[in-house]
């Protein structure tokens, strides 16, 4: 049984199919974080973000992640989907997708996911403001 | 009989550039030149040393044949080489 999908593309993610990957019958809760593209950041109006990636070792990097989140909490599939290219507001950059036979475990392997992404997989986001761009996080 | 025999100093290095240290070196992958048995501190040297526009911005970790390396590992020939500038995914 394939426990593990990982997903980057410049087409849009498909909440269905993260949930259909994940869903099984003997798991009793699913937990899925969504992330979006919101139109604004620290006060200012953001138009849209170009999301840029190192293919290859993006890839590896989650499947890591998805590999320690099966071990580290008591889930059973996972799915790490995460999107290439221009964005716009309302958009969704990333899906996380866990089930579990439990809630609990669903919700920490989730943000553990989630948490880890952020900090760990080489994906780059610039955000467009009417007057330029930025690099987000480029000077932290 | 005396035999020359050439050892290699020096290896090319295929280096892929990212994010905001793209922009400012202007190219999405260089070549650079390093001694054999450079460390990863060894290349950031290098790497400032040619791109000075590089020097005042150094927060980045460096990859190896896509995986994250830590300063005192070496580099290997045909190893390809990547700037990891901090990272905003998700």
């Amino acid at each position: 049984m394939n426990n593990i999908s990982i997903k980057l593309t410049s087409n849009k993610l498909s909440l269905k199919e993260c949930y259909s990957f994940v869903e099984d019958p003997t798991c009793g809760g699913i937990d899925i974080f969504v992330g979006t593209v919101r139109n604004h950041t620290k006060g200012k109006k953001v138009e849209k973000l170009d999301f840029s990636a190192y293919g290859p070792m993006a890839i590896k990097e989650m499947q890591w992640i998805a590999e320690k989140a099966l071990e580290k909490f008591d889930v059973l599939k996972i799915a790490i989907h995460h999107a290439e290219g221009m964005l716009q507001i309302g958009d969704i950059p990333v899906i996380i997708a866990v089930s579990a036979a439990h809630r609990v475990a669903a919700f920490e392997a989730c943000q553990f996911a989630i948490d880890t992404l952020k900090e760990t997989v080489p994906i780059w986001k610039k955000e467009h403001f009417s007057d330029g761009e930025v690099w987000v996080n480029a000077h932290p | 009989m005396i035999i020359f025999t050439q050892t290699k100093k020096q290896m090319q290095t295929q280096v892929l550039l990212f994010g905001i240290v793209a922009d400012l070196v202007g190219e999405s992958s260089i070549n650079l030149e390093l001694k054999i048995d450079s460390t990863v501190s060894d290349f950031k040297k290098k790497l400032t040393e040619t791109y000075p526009q590089l020097q005042n911005y150094t927060t980045y970790a460096i990859a190896l044949n896509e995986a994250y390396a830590l300063d005192e590992t070496i580099i290997k020939d045909k190893d390809v080489i990547a700037i990891i500038p901090p990272v905003s995914g998700g």
